[in-house]
């Protein structure tokens, strides 16, 4: 069973590796949302700090949604895709695999490029922490929940759009308790609570997602 | 093959299902314009003046059994779309497609009243009151319904992807519930108690029951008659639906 | 055994094919004939699991597919108008981790002897998207030489394919057949199968219906 995932998260990330301009545009797109605030609400850094949390989670949310258009898409069109259907794995697995090494190649990078974004909101070194370890937890959440979308609107018109209609609801509460725990540790009340019930979800998701999204597959692979 | 074996299932057949629609269709449309008459008398004319809120607080005589009405049909989507995953009938996938605009429509209606509400009672249109804010993701969760039955041409792929939809999104509920909840008493600030309904007259009561029965009936009504028309045009190719317009032919002539 | 009892598919409002049945033992090869939308690719998906019929039911040896599901996944192997085929790895790649995901790994070196059998020499560790549209099918291909599944469901395997490699591909199948091996196939071209068991199936005709 890790060979099996091992062996679809290597071919996954060797793909995304080999055709770069994805990732680093999926990255940028997140940077610019995030410097693009202060350009629309002003410099005053009492008010940045205050927002800080918000935004970038807000990008990283958007930044995930646009990246996720392409999980399944790809293998979709060149037929891969109804190959991995017809192994004798379970697909569920597999879907796992595929969601993981999506989340190394664009989530891990929203993770690490984060703290030079809340620098720039003027969040202190403390804060800056809590905000990695929250984007740790919720980035693959994100990546997780929507897989099912993305699985669901695979090969539609419009998909991307759609993607992100079905799938944004289904995130709020990710982006309450991800930048709620940013925000709680901001004001000096700790953001631990927070941060459990983001392992909760995380943990939720990655039970029931991979599930739903293989369902999904199927149905859109028919 | 199965479904012999249980009489229930007869009805799932939609071709026994339209008949019964179409009986039912006039009943409730009858009880909803009887009772929404009776429930609208009474919440103008008859309930008391609200001593703290005046007038203006009759509009939750609409407001509440929409909300309720909004969330009631979600679940019932929920449970058509179980069964329709599980035991592959046909019809609960058109009775989830039928049911979506009109719980669609009582979530806008709830939201839309709730301003109405707010605007009086908390000087604003718009509050990011918890129970707003549900009802808002609640419309968006409709609204991610009905476009991606809409965005899908193959009807049997736009009906097993739906199912999957509304029960990721109903397990989901409790959990934006809550943790809307959580952040809306962590930003209390900004935020107004909703008051009111704890001592509640017993006409208000009643008045908001029959206005409760009344949003329901026009909810079966409509989804009634609408899922009449969604089985017509996906059975078109069936003996049944030929027989129905050859008769229905041959009466007009 | 391959079992198809009172199958029938409807693609939209049409019925593409109903109450079909037909088996397929060992050593046996069914060529599926039908003109143009008659429905044979929506056969071979719903016969390898990818697509639920609208009725009827697809046993092999004597079990439902869609209870085995996996189990059954593991006996055959399909390749279909798209072949499946990662334009960002290389032929070795392609084949190695198509055959370590249907469970029976191949070491590197008999996956470059199927590419080199198969007529892709030198060509073995080029991205495939460099390659022509022939040498990706014959990657494609490739796995009908390292596979051990029974049965094959094959659509339109010769397309693309010039003279030798359809000479080369039919003597694979003849192989495949001679060794109590099943395969399901459908070809417009002109082919040579006569070794051992033939069998015709024509779709449309009697069972089209609109």
């Amino acid at each position: 069973m890790i060979k099996t995932l091992w062996t679809v998260v290597q071919r996954d990330l060797t793909l995304a590796l080999r055709n770069r301009s994805d990732l680093i545009s999926n990255l940028f797109f997140f940077i610019i949302v995030v410097s693009l605030f202060p350009l629309g609400i002003g410099p005053e850094l009492e008010t940045l700090r205050l927002i800080a949390p918000g935004v970038v989670w807000v990008a990283a949310l958007l930044a995930s949604m646009l990246a996720l258009e392409r999980i399944f898409a790809s293998d979709f069109d060149d037929g891969s895709l109804e190959q991995l259907l017809l192994t004798p794995q379970p697909l569920p697995l597999l879907v796992v695999g595929k969601i993981l090494a999506h989340w190394l190649v664009t989530g891990v990078p929203l993770v690490m490029i984060s703290p030079i974004l809340g620098i720039q909101y003027d969040l202190s070194s403390d804060v800056l922490w809590i905000l990695v370890v929250t984007l740790l937890l919720g980035t693959p959440a994100l990546s997780l929940i929507g897989a099912i979308g993305a699985a669901l609107t695979l090969g539609l018109r419009g998909g991307g759009v759609l993607n992100a209609l079905l799938v944004m609801p289904l995130t709020i509460p990710v982006l309450i308790f991800g930048a709620g725990a940013v925000e709680a540790s901001a004001s000096g009340l700790g953001g631990e609570g927070h941060l459990y019930m983001m392992a909760a979800i995380l943990v939720v998701s990655l039970v029931f997602a991979p599930l739903a999204a293989a369902a999904a597959l199927r149905i859109s692979v028919e | 093959m199965h479904s012999r074996l249980i009489n229930w299932f007869k009805f799932s057949s939609p071709a026994t299902f339209y008949p019964l629609a179409g009986r039912l269709v006039p009943w409730f449309t009858w009880g909803a314009v009887l009772l929404l008459g009776v429930g609208l008398y009474l919440s103008f004319f008859v309930a008391p003046t609200d001593y703290k809120q005046g007038e203006g607080y009759r509009i939750i005589f609409i407001h509440v059994p929409a909300a309720w009405m909004s969330m009631f049909l979600y679940l019932v989507m929920a449970g058509w779309a179980a069964i329709g995953l599980v035991f592959n009938t046909r019809l609960s996938a058109m009775m989830t497609s039928s049911l979506a605009p009109t719980g669609a429509m009582f979530a806008f209606l709830a939201l839309w009243t709730g301003a109405f509400w707010g605007k009086p009672m908390w000087g604003t249109w718009w509050v990011w009151d918890a129970r707003l804010t549900s009802e808002l993701i609640l419309l968006f969760l409709y609204i991610g319904f009905i476009a991606l039955k809409s965005s899908i041409d193959d009807p049997r792929r736009g009906d097993r992807a739906g199912a999957i939809l509304i029960l990721v999104g109903v397990i989901n509920i409790p959990i934006i519930y809550y943790s809307v909840q959580w952040w809306n008493t962590l930003h209390q600030g900004s935020t107004i108690k909703m008051s009111g309904e704890t001592s509640m007259d017993e006409v208000m009561l009643i008045t908001m029951l029959i206005m409760t029965f009344g949003c329901w009936s026009y909810a079966f009504a409509t989804a009634l008659s609408r899922v009449r028309c969604i089985i017509l045009e996906r059975e078109r190719g069936t003996t049944w639906v030929q027989e129905l317009i050859e008769k229905e032919e041959g009466r007009g002539a | 055994m391959l079992e198809v009892h009172q199958l029938q598919c409807v693609r939209g409002d049409r019925s593409l094919f109903s109450n079909l049945s037909f088996t397929l033992s060992q050593g046996e090869l069914i060529h599926l004939h039908g003109h143009n939308g008659s429905g044979k690719t929506t056969l071979l998906r719903a016969l390898c699991g990818l697509l639920e019929p609208t009725a009827g039911s697809i046993l092999w040896n004597g079990e439902s597919i869609r209870l085995l599901r996996e189990e059954f996944a593991a006996e055959v192997i399909y390749i279909g108008h798209k072949g499946g085929i990662k334009g960002g790895l290389t032929a070795i790649e392609n084949l190695q981790i198509a055959a370590q995901l249907d469970g029976s790994p191949i070491t590197t070196a008999a996956g470059w002897r199927a590419l080199e059998e198969i007529g892709l020499y030198g060509f073995e560790d080029l991205p495939t998207k460099v390659l022509s549209q022939g040498q990706k099918r014959r990657v494609a291909l490739a796995r009908l030489l390292v596979t051990r599944a029974p049965l094959w469901v094959l659509d339109e395997p010769f397309v693309a394919l010039d003279k030798d490699a359809v000479a080369q591909l039919q003597g694979v199948i003849q192989n495949h057949i001679a060794d109590n091996g099943m395969v399901l196939l459908t070809t417009h071209q002109e082919v040579n199968l006569t070794r051992g068991e033939v069998r015709q199936l024509a779709l449309g005709g009697e069972n089209h219906r609109d």
